[in-house]
């Protein structure tokens, strides 16, 4: 489990990343804490040219308040957010969605931009991300763009970061008031990817309300019907529904067991959430 | 611990590890930290296909000397391996493949360069034609005629076919209990923390071949890799260095084994292979896969009368040498009594041969298993009478004035008291507490399971067993040699190879009683066949036994020694005098061990009239009962299950055990927790699934689910302490015995927690999708029949 050669360049900047990562014909890749590209690479199941190590960029890093809500760049650790380095606007739900991402030592080193370019369907960063509705900052050869989460992420392991693209950060706009969250998350064991992730959050009284399923389709899927019933003191026999049109829509392959343990993560997150 | 006085004696104290610190600091010296001048490393190519004729291997033109194949390893004499016994089928292994491949990551090359890298760009560059054959990947399938065949020249694909009849099993058809259960053991790798490694060179000096490998016997492979490369064992030295766990993976010679030894003769410079994990999964020893299709029969007062059916063992591509995998059918039969009356058995038991990664032994060694399969029925009787399963057990587990009893099988379980066991884990679980709290439920939904099993351990059998075991290596001795230097200062060297299990401390401890001088003042050495003795090595709970009575037996010889020397310059009787504190005192005057280890080793004028010098015994030692001691317990947990998505928490789990005399009460406490976390993972996480062309399913750490600490419950334990009759100090082994039970344990509270809908769980790995799903059956089953 040795990788093959590549050539590995660390820039300085935004721009010489840019550069670097779009070189014509050549495969390249982006590497900040590699907790996903390493294996790959040793396993020698992904192969590159060019590695390019923006672990560096500095422009990568920051982390601030914004008058509209919180900014996190792309190179934030797991750990440094689970550790409360980041403001919380969001009642504690990013330090608890770190807290479980695999490993201390994954999380000391994974990257909240390297998981969401990573586009893992059951990735738990994009999940929350979609709950929270934040906008993805692109940088590229052209200067930046901006896009909304949901739609950055395209497919499993697939987003609209075009060559020579890298994310910056993540514009989160700030929480109606009360905000409540709920999560649950069912996995093999501690630290293995998600069967199944289910994120439910809802801000202000009568304000917007949104669940997201993870590691059901092929990437994680805002629940349109559930959102609508989160609100009111629905009936489990119409939340039960709802789910299931739902999960249909967002994972029709999902077999009997499949189906069973989504609603079950998707009404434990609603439940956690009242809860709150 | 670090306080503990000489005064209160050297056995039964928990002492820190005279290991631990060097693990701590990162100081240890596995085969990866051995650095040697020149050294190159090998990378195999390995078949993708489970089943095929290799037609042709084609080496890069540029690189044609650094890649081997069978034929530049040659001459290699390929090993018959399994049991003595004719009707056992010989499956040669090749240390690359010959004209044949058996299963998806069997080496067909190796190839060597400066680095691991480096060897892997070769390896991706040597090409082969391989002709895939259908694979046979279902063993109990594999025994049906018509079956494709692993082997051509086999008849069928079973090593091995063998009966067990004991007791009257016609009797049994008019039972009024009869319960047919299929029960299910799936296939795992022993995935120790260090994979395996070898690393080997020709010493110029010394004109012998030296192979360091990541062994829990160099003694024995020293054997077998003088057999396969035709060399004298005076040519071939074997050095284990630090072994970072076996759990019996590390104790059969593997093919690598002998390809890198024989790339060391062909080539000027040290070779080395270390493992990689993806290695491990793919090619190294898997284990446990067992099926059971069983009938208990019963009375209608819950006496449990006998079992009959058919045991498969999955015994993958090959037999590795020495004992092969023989012994899992005949310990899973042997063992499916378990600790109860039942007399009457019928067992039919195939050992097949699947396009599979080798078996091998693991921790517990088919005991799993069988706890598995009689604790589950002895679970499913209970219910079918509306028992208390507790009770059933308590009614049917051989009493203590019942021991020794010979079990239906043959075995013979010694001393304890089985049902003061029992008893003890119900009342650390609180087993009506627990009954209590399920009638509440839950407010979170989640049913409430408790689950027990009892497992015996078959420890420190000697010659007896192994020869009716019919092993072709009958490790039923081990021995020591203890030396007391000029300065009082002791060296101890034994043929047991410690990887884990304490045996630097233990059995200084031993020394050090025996001779009453601080264990600090004792080294003990084990892992060069250069300086130890021969022995066989650590595997099968033999280590404190056989190790600890050889040791234990050299230095009372050496203490006996110094004791009359010590008498001669005291002048006075050797029966007049005593040990103590590192001192022989007389009637009338006292003389240090230091003065006499001067005198016995550099001043012989001092000794007595026609005494040899020197202070240096090597002893044997085989306990007088070689059938074994058995070690034993109860284990208890309760468990939370999720029904929807099947997750099990474990809230408790608690042990009562009995291994006897314990040397190192924290040891035994660790190896406890060890064997537990290991039988959970057997019972609730670890599995390598086949694909029905025969590939793995689990060949990374992402997809073979590996319990870490998070899954491990903190376990409490109580130790009864019934010493053996047959071992010095009382002791008997208790290495397995901690991962025998966990799955039976585990699968039975899981069970437990559904017994109102008549859910069945038989087979492990316990997943969550097992679990749902087995639970979504007994409902619909139930809706079915309402």
């Amino acid at each position: 489990m040795k990788s093959a050669p590549f050539e590995y360049v660390r820039p300085r900047s935004l721009a010489e990343a840019s550069v670097a990562l779009g070189r014509k014909g050549i495969t390249t890749a982006a590497i900040a804490g590699g907790q996903s590209l390493l294996p790959m690479l040793n396993l020698r199941v992904a192969t590159l040219d060019l590695l390019v190590d923006i672990s560096r960029i500095e422009d990568l890093k920051a982390v601030a308040k914004t008058p509209t809500g919180i900014w996190i760049g792309a190179l934030t650790t797991h750990a440094a957010i689970e550790d409360g380095k980041v403001p919380d606007l969001f009642g504690g739900l990013m330090q608890h969605v770190a807290g479980q991402i695999a490993y201390r030592a994954v999380r000391n080193h994974g990257t909240i931009g390297g998981s969401v370019a990573l586009a893992d369907p059951a990735g738990d960063w994009t999940c929350c991300l979609i709950a929270l509705g934040a906008d993805v900052r692109i940088a590229g050869r052209d200067g930046m763009r901006f896009q909304p989460i949901a739609e950055f992420v395209r497919s499993a392991f697939e987003t609209t970061l075009a060559p020579g693209e890298l994310i910056v950060g993540f514009d989160i706009p700030g929480p109606g008031k009360p905000f409540r969250w709920g999560f649950a998350k069912v996995a093999r064991k501690s630290g293995a990817f998600a069967n199944s992730i289910a994120i439910a959050v809802s801000q202000g009284t009568k304000g917007p309300a949104s669940v997201v399923l993870g590691a059901a389709g092929p990437r994680p899927a805002l629940l349109s019907a559930v959102s609508k019933q989160i609100q009111a003191e629905t009936p489990e026999a119409a939340l039960r529904l709802a789910i299931e049109a739902d999960v249909n829509l967002c994972a029709p392959d999902a077999d009997a067991y499949q189906k069973r343990m989504h609603t079950a993560t998707i009404l434990r997150a609603l439940r956690d959430m009242r809860a709150q | 611990m670090a306080t503990h006085s000489p005064s209160e004696g050297w056995i039964g104290a928990s002492l820190l590890r005279k290991e631990d610190a060097r693990h701590l600091l990162g100081h240890g010296m596995f085969i990866a930290d051995v650095r040697m001048p020149g050294i190159q490393d090998v990378a195999f190519v390995r078949s993708q296909m489970a089943h095929a004729h290799v037609r042709g291997v084609f080496k890069p033109d540029d690189a044609r000397a650094s890649v081997f194949t069978l034929t530049d390893l040659g001459p290699l004499t390929i090993l018959e391996a399994g049991p003595e016994l004719a009707a056992h089928r010989h499956s040669p292994y090749p240390a690359l493949a010959d004209d044949r491949v058996r299963y998806a990551g069997q080496a067909i090359a190796a190839c060597l360069a400066p680095t691991r890298a480096l060897a892997e760009d070769l390896a991706d560059r040597v090409t082969f034609r391989l002709d895939e054959l259908p694979a046979v990947v279902d063993c109990v399938e594999a025994m049906r005629p018509g079956s494709m065949r692993v082997f051509d020249a086999w008849p069928d694909n079973a090593y091995i076919t063998s009966a067990v009849n004991e007791g009257d099993p016609a009797s049994l058809a008019s039972a009024p209990i009869r319960l047919r259960r299929q029960l299910r053991m799936n296939r795992q790798s022993t995935a120790p923390l260090e994979c395996r490694g070898v690393l080997a060179y020709w010493d110029h000096r010394i004109d012998e071949l030296v192979v360091y490998l990541s062994t829990q016997g160099g003694h024995v492979k020293r054997i077998g890799l003088s057999q396969a490369l035709g060399l004298p064992e005076n040519k071939v030295r074997v050095i284990a260095p630090d072994v970072g766990g076996g759990f019996g993976g590390k104790n059969r010679l593997m093919p690598e084994d002998i390809a890198v030894a024989a790339i060391a003769l062909k080539v000027g410079h040290p070779v080395r292979w270390i493992e990689d994990r993806r290695e491990h999964l793919l090619a190294a020893i898997h284990a446990r896969e067992h099926f059971y299709d069983l009938t208990i029969s019963a009375q209608a007062d819950g006496t449990l009368l006998g079992i009959e059916g058919e045991v498969y063992i999955d015994a993958g591509a090959y037999s590795l040498w020495p004992t092969g995998s023989f012994m899992e059918a005949s310990m899973a039969s042997r063992n499916l009594t378990g600790p109860y009356r039942i007399r009457h058995l019928n067992l039919k038991t195939y050992t097949v041969a699947t396009n599979k990664s080798p078996m091998g032994p693991y921790r517990g060694v088919a005991r799993p298993g069988a706890c598995f399969a009689i604790e589950r029925l002895v679970d499913e009787v209970a219910r079918e009478l509306g028992r208390e399963p507790f009770d059933l057990r308590r009614q049917n587990i051989v009493r203590s004035e019942e021991l020794p009893y010979e079990t239906a099988a043959g075995m013979r379980l010694d001393t304890g008291d089985y049902v003061a066991s029992l008893d003890t884990a119900r009342d650390m679980v609180d087993l009506p507490a627990i009954r209590a709290r399920q009638a509440r439920g839950e407010p979170d939904g989640r049913a409430i399971g408790i689950g027990f099993a009892f497992y015996t351990e078959q420890s420190g059998h000697g010659i007896t067993e192994w020869v009716k075991r019919k092993s072709r290596v009958a490790p039923g001795y081990e021995s020591a040699n203890i030396r007391m230097l000029p300065d009082g200062s002791v060296i101890i060297t034994v043929g047991t190879q410690n990887h884990g299990q304490g045996h630097e401390t233990t059995f200084a401890q031993i020394a050090a009683h025996e001779l009453k001088i601080d264990p600090a003042r004792i080294s003990v050495r084990y892992g060069d066949t250069a300086t130890g003795p021969f022995g066989f090595g650590t595997f099968g709970s033999r280590s404190i036994v056989f190790g600890g009575g050889a040791v234990s037996r050299a230095s009372r010889a050496l203490a006996e020694k110094i004791q009359r020397i010590g008498a001669h310059l005291l002048q006075t009787d050797a029966a007049s005098t005593r040990l103590e504190n590192a001192t022989v005192h007389g009637p009338t005057g006292e003389i240090g061990f230091t003065e006499i280890a001067y005198a016995a080793n550099v001043r012989q004028e001092h000794l007595p009239a026609g005494m040899d010098p020197l202070l240096d015994v090597t002893a044997t030692y085989e306990p007088t009962e070689t059938g074994g001691v058995f070690a034993y317990g109860a284990h208890a947990a309760v468990v939370a299950v999720e029904p929807d998505t099947g997750v099990i928490e474990i809230l408790d789990y608690v042990v009562s055990e009995d291994c006897g005399t314990m040397i190192n009460p924290m040891i035994v406490d660790g190896q406890v927790q060890g064997g537990i976390a290991q039988g959970i993972g057997t019972a609730l996480y670890e599995e390598i699934p086949y694909d029905e062309m025969g590939q793995p399913l689990a060949t990374t750490f992402a997809d073979y689910m590996m319990p870490c600490a998070p899954e491990i419950p903190m376990v409490r334990m109580a130790h009864l302490v019934t010493p053996a009759k047959a071992t010095e100090y009382g002791v008997k082994g208790l290495g397995e015995g901690g991962a025998i039970a966990p799955p039976a344990v585990l699968a039975n509270a899981v069970a437990d927690a559904f017994r109102g809908i008549k859910a069945s769980f038989n087979e492990t790995p316990l997943t969550p999708r097992r679990v749902s799903e087995a639970v979504e059956r007994a409902r619909r089953a139930g809706d079915r029949t309402e």
